[in-house]
């Protein structure tokens, strides 16, 4: 009986010593989680999680303050790989965080624009160009469509206008296998 | 036939099928020339790269051969009026593109006379390399092969390429494509010439002209051009799909495997298409810019031909040309039936890449069978020249395993097809691939703007926090020189406040000595109130509450002045300055306070 | 696949002829079960019958679990051999081309689990047992499970279905110290193989050869196995001759040749690669060989083929061929 419980803590030692010894050396230095979320959230800055960035809410998304599926601009996907992140169940995008949308960049229709640098501080990405009482415009190579800049404009000049498919990012398809109707057998 | 054999050793590649060759019916008729089309459409995408810039405009008379549109960017190549007329209009226009999207085109109405520009032909053998490969830049030439990528970038190496091997890809490997083989048994000479022009550009010692043994008149028509010049040497190597692919080819005639990663001339070795050559030709020695080449007009039409057609004629007027199309014509082909595309329309134009347009019926291309599970037979990895397993990124393409798809090398895939055409489920493997392809190239271009994203939002994050950093050391100062003209004014008894605030510096916490400052600033303007009566008449402020009150305000002022200073992180150097510079303060307070007193002591 | 179906002819024709009439009566049941089974699951699943039929897998999974029970073996065997086969093994993973296990041996495996006193008696050689059963009796028997009442000879009769497998027998025999040159003297056994048997076995690698010659299966996998077992009983075979049979008995013996040609070819539940398809076989040919010699059951070819079946995905994953343009 003993002889039973020695050998039992002999090898929870032995055992527990070699786990602690691997753990050390074969310490995987990986990105930390924050860092990791916000690899795979879409940068757009958009907010529309209700916390003020990408980062803010990969942070809250780390500890356990949000749930995974409060992007929008992610999509289905981000959902997914952010489920697969986390081990977590995966659950459709929250609607109260607003739909998936097509990706636009944002247009300031320049005749109407006073130069009031509103949307230039709303802007989370720098990518409006202008000065005080000057005309501004966007630079759409650099705008994440975050929509951001809309709401502050006091002329209602900016809109969203959805990137077009041209022959440059046109992709091939997903191949459809035509299934033939379910034949009776006679 | 005994001039086709061959002295050389072929070094096979994996896989590789043998589907129908389907070449004769469109080599029984010598090339033909087309009349002048009604008009012609020039897509600025026909090449790889860059869309070249416009350099005419709408209503701009042109000649034949002149520059409508200029390379951008490095990999780019230009336009060229295919004849002389008149641009009518610079829009979207539908394009042979298998996205069926419409792109920007610049569209000439012909005004019949084909009146060329000044053609200015170069002395070659006697000019400075890099000047001709320049130059090149405004021939518009790309790789007619199908690849389209502009010619220029291959040559760019200065003549110090390194490249001792050239390779002339005559393989035309793909069915029902003819125009290579035509090309060669009507053009020798003129191809040898242009062999010889890009071989003195890259400083090559040994051309190998590599033509499958399916086209013995044209090997034996390059063997007849080639035997004054002992560095050409034809090639022939077995018939087998896709031996035209540039690498495959490399690896038939030399035995040598271009690693995945690297370009041909970074082995010493760079392949051109023989009909690319052939413009090379034309554009040095008659000095005419790349505005034609030969397209094979075949498949379920009356009379399938090679025609010489001009860039920009409407597939229409070529398909007239070859007798008209028959009837139960489904839909045309661009290239082969193994990677060529269907095109959305009929009315496109030909373009640099169409080197053949294949009017598909159903008795040509019966349409397949519904695709079944694949069963993993492995057939596909038997056939693929590139040895991969087709099986494997078939299940990870379909699934969107993107990242697996790619660790089994999903982009050495070169789309040639011969998975698909030995699957005996009928599984569209390709598009698979190709799906599966774009994808990924997507998803790494939104990485990449999201990087950018988070770039830019960090650099705009940190310059805020700079810009704060930066107003509250101005209030800071501004509150320090509002102290020290509070000081000015103040009178000899505080010379122990400042003694006092002195103290509290020595304490270390900024906000201590702030609020020090401003019971001392207070107390001064006390001071400064009993004194009204030796003050000036016209300062306003003489009322205590008034006084109290701004006393009140400029103490929160610098007290968040300098709180906003202090959440900078407090490392011990900056705090020391700021002990020093409390210190600094007060004895500059001492100073001006016996200053002050002088000052008083004169006035009264 | 009606390639696979037509090689397997010649060894039925043998089967038939050593065995007698019976099996047909069994393939014939187990191909009605498999197209029923296929045709409901199919239509539950909501897939389309026709094409999925007419590949004809479910047939060959039935006439190779056919071929591999007791010739005699009551009607219902087959029939839930082959519904276990075609519904678990193969639809309800997905169908054709989704089935990690081979049907046929996952039937095969659960029928000998299940029933192992009928799965191990195999009837006599017809020219081996004194009163050869005719086809009308062996239909008879295969229906009801009874032999002709009327008979004199029952007892001999009986005698004639419930026999050993020579890999059985040589396994028993071995263990009550036997050694094999005499236990091979047996009537039981052949020149080489069990008797007749090893007619039934060769005439399965004339069918695999036409399989081969027809490019229907790559040669990687019989010859691995083949010399696999060659090897390994080969080597046992020479440390004590009096303790193992000879390789060539191995080889023609049990379901080597059946194996080696049609189960282990079943491209769905085996390796893609030129290489992984060199250890799937030599693997399936070691199990074989150590269940045949140490396991509780005469012969391992289902429990190998299974077993290395579990192994497909890792070998594939490392015997990836060396892609044009990369270092290994």
């Amino acid at each position: 009986m003993l002889t039973a419980l020695y050998i039992m803590i002999g090898l929870a030692l032995a055992l527990g010593a070699a786990l602690g010894y691997a753990a050390l050396k074969f310490k995987v230095e990986g990105d930390p989680l924050i860092a990791r979320i916000d690899a795979i959230l879409p940068q757009t800055q958009c907010g529309q999680c209700g916390f003020p960035g990408c980062k803010p809410y990969a942070t809250a998304i780390a500890e356990g303050r949000a749930d995974i599926n409060q992007c929008p601009p992610g999509g289905d996907a981000g959902v997914r790989a952010l489920a697969d992140l986390m081990g977590m169940e995966y659950k459709p995008l929250n609607a109260e965080n607003g739909v998936e949308k097509p990706k636009a960049v944002a247009f300031i229709d320049e005749p109407v624009c006073i130069g009031c640098t509103l949307c230039i501080q709303a802007c989370p990405v720098d990518a409006i160009l202008g000065a005080a009482k000057h005309m501004h415009t966007i630079i759409a190579s650099e705008c994440t469509g975050c929509e951001l800049c809309v709401a502050p404009c006091p002329v209602d000049c900016i809109s969203m206008i959805p990137i077009a498919e041209t022959p440059d990012n046109w992709k091939w398809k997903y191949p459809t296998i035509p299934i033939k109707p379910v034949m009776t057998l006679k | 036939m005994n001039a086709l054999v061959n002295f050389t050793k072929i070094f096979r590649f994996h896989g590789g099928v043998h589907p129908p060759e389907n070449k004769s019916q469109s080599t029984q008729l010598p090339i033909g020339q087309l009349s002048l089309p009604d008009n012609i459409v020039l897509p600025l995408r026909q090449h790889v790269g860059n869309i070249p810039k416009i350099k005419v405009s709408v209503g701009d008379k042109v000649l034949k051969g002149q520059l409508l549109a200029e390379a951008e960017g490095a990999v780019s190549a230009a336009i060229h009026a295919t004849t002389s007329g008149t641009v009518t209009a610079i829009d979207d226009a539908i394009i042979p593109h298998p996205s069926g999207l419409p792109d920007r085109c610049i569209t000439i109405k012909p005004d019949g006379r084909d009146e060329w520009v000044e053609k200015k032909p170069q002395d070659w053998r006697n000019a400075d390399r890099n000047a001709l490969v320049a130059s090149l830049r405004l021939s518009g030439i790309v790789g007619l092969g199908g690849a389209t990528f502009p010619t220029h970038i291959k040559l760019r190496a200065d003549g110090k390429s390194g490249v001792h091997t050239l390779i002339i890809n005559a393989a035309e490997c793909e069915p029902y494509i003819t125009c290579d083989d035509r090309l060669m048994r009507e053009r020798a000479d003129d191809i040898v010439k242009g062999i010889e022009i890009a071989q003195y550009l890259l400083g090559a010692e040994k051309v190998l002209i590599g033509i499958e043994d399916n086209k013995p008149e044209a090997a034996t028509s390059m063997q007849a051009a080639t035997a004054k010049n002992s560095a050409l040497q034809v090639v022939v190597v077995p018939t087998l799909y896709p031996s035209g692919d540039a690498r495959r080819l490399v690896h038939l005639v030399l035995g040598t495997e271009i690693p995945y990663d690297k370009r041909s001339t970074e082995v010493g070795l760079q392949v051109f298409n023989v009909a690319t050559v052939l413009a090379l030709y034309r554009y040095f020695e008659l000095g005419e810019p790349s505005i034609s080449r030969i397209v094979s007009m075949t498949g379920n039409v009356y009379q399938p031909q090679n025609f010489e057609v001009l860039f920009g004629t409407p597939l229409p007027h070529l398909i007239k040309a070859a007798g008209g199309v028959k009837p139960e014509t489904t839909h045309y082909i661009m290239g082969g039936p193994m990677m060529g595309f269907d095109l959305p329309d009929e009315n496109v134009p030909i373009t640099k890449a169409a080197n053949c347009i294949i009017a598909a019926a159903p008795n040509l291309f019966a349409r397949p069978p519904p695709a079944m599970p694949c069963i993993r037979c492995a057939r596909c990895a038997d056939a693929c020249p590139v040895n991969l397993q087709p099986q494997e990124l078939y299940w990870f393409a379909k699934s969107d395993n993107f990242e697996k798809a790619n660790d089994y090398k999903l982009f050495d895939c070169i789309e040639c097809g011969a998975c698909s055409y030995v699957c005996p489920s009928n599984i569209p493997l390709v598009q698979y691939y190709r799906y599966a392809k774009s994808e990924i190239i997507a998803i790494d271009k939104a990485h990449e703007a999201a990087d950018l994203a988070r770039e830019r939002n960090d650099f705009r994050l940190a310059r805020i926090e700079r810009e704060k950093l930066e107003r509250a050391q101005k209030h800071a100062e501004r509150a320090a020189a509002q102290k020290e003209e509070a000081v000015k004014i103040a009178s000899e008894n505080q010379n122990n406040d400042a003694q006092q605030a002195n103290i509290y510096a020595d304490a270390g916490d900024a906000k201590k000595a702030a609020i020090a400052a401003a019971i001392e600033r207070a107390k001064a303007a006390k001071a400064a109130a009993q004194q009204a009566g030796d003050a000036p008449k016209n300062v306003v402020v003489n009322d205590e509450n008034i006084q109290k009150e701004i006393a009140q305000i400029d103490a929160r002022r610098q007290a968040v002045g300098i709180e906003a200073e202090s959440s900078k992180p407090a490392i011990d150097e900056d705090k020391q300055a700021k002990i020093a510079a409390a210190i600094a303060r007060a004895k500059a307070a001492k100073v001006a306070a016996e200053a002050a007193k002088q000052i008083d002591t004169k006035e009264s | 696949m009606l390639k696979v179906l037509l090689a397997l002819v010649p060894g039925i024709a043998a089967y038939v002829w050593v065995f007698g009439g019976g099996v047909l009566v069994t393939i014939a049941l187990g191909t009605a079960t498999a197209l029923a089974a296929e045709t409901a699951m199919l239509k539950l699943r909501r897939r389309p019958v026709q094409p999925f039929l007419m590949d004809f897998s479910a047939v060959i999974t039935a006439w190779l679990l056919a071929l591999a029970i007791p010739p005699l073996a009551p009607w219902w065997l087959i029939v839930v051999g082959t519904l276990f086969a075609i519904v678990v093994a193969k639809q309800l993973y997905g169908g054709l081309g989704y089935n990690p296990f081979n049907p046929a041996m996952i039937g095969y495996a659960v029928l000998l689990i299940s029933f192992p006193a009928i799965m191990t008696k195999w009837p006599v050689v017809l020219h081996l047992a004194q009163t050869p059963l005719s086809f009308m009796d062996q239909l008879r028997y295969i229906f009801s499970g009874q032999l002709p009442l009327d008979s004199n000879l029952i007892a001999m009769k009986l005698d004639a279905v419930t026999s050993a497998t020579p890999l059985d027998y040589l396994k028993t025999q071995l263990k009550l110290n036997h050694n094999v040159a005499s236990i091979t003297q047996a009537p039981l056994f052949g020149t080489f193989g069990g008797k007749g048997g090893e007619y039934v076995t060769g005439a399965y690698l004339l069918g695999g050869l036409y399989l081969w010659q027809q490019k229907i299966i790559s040669w990687h996998l019989p010859t691995a196995f083949l010399a696999a077992l060659a090897l390994i009983s080969g080597a046992f075979w020479l440390v004590n001759p009096a303790h193992f049979a000879t390789p060539l008995f191995h080889l023609f013996s049990g379901a080597s040749m059946l194996c080696a040609f049609f189960i282990i070819t079943d491209p769905i539940s085996g390796p893609t690669t030129p290489r992984g398809k060199l250890y799937f076989a030599a693997g399936v040919a070691v199990i074989t060989y150590l269940v045949r010699i140490y396991g509780g059951y005469p012969d391992g070819v289902a429990f190998a083929v299974i077993f290395m079946n579990i192994c497909v995905p890792l070998i594939d994953a490392h015997t990836q061929p060396r892609v044009f343009g990369h270092e290994k």
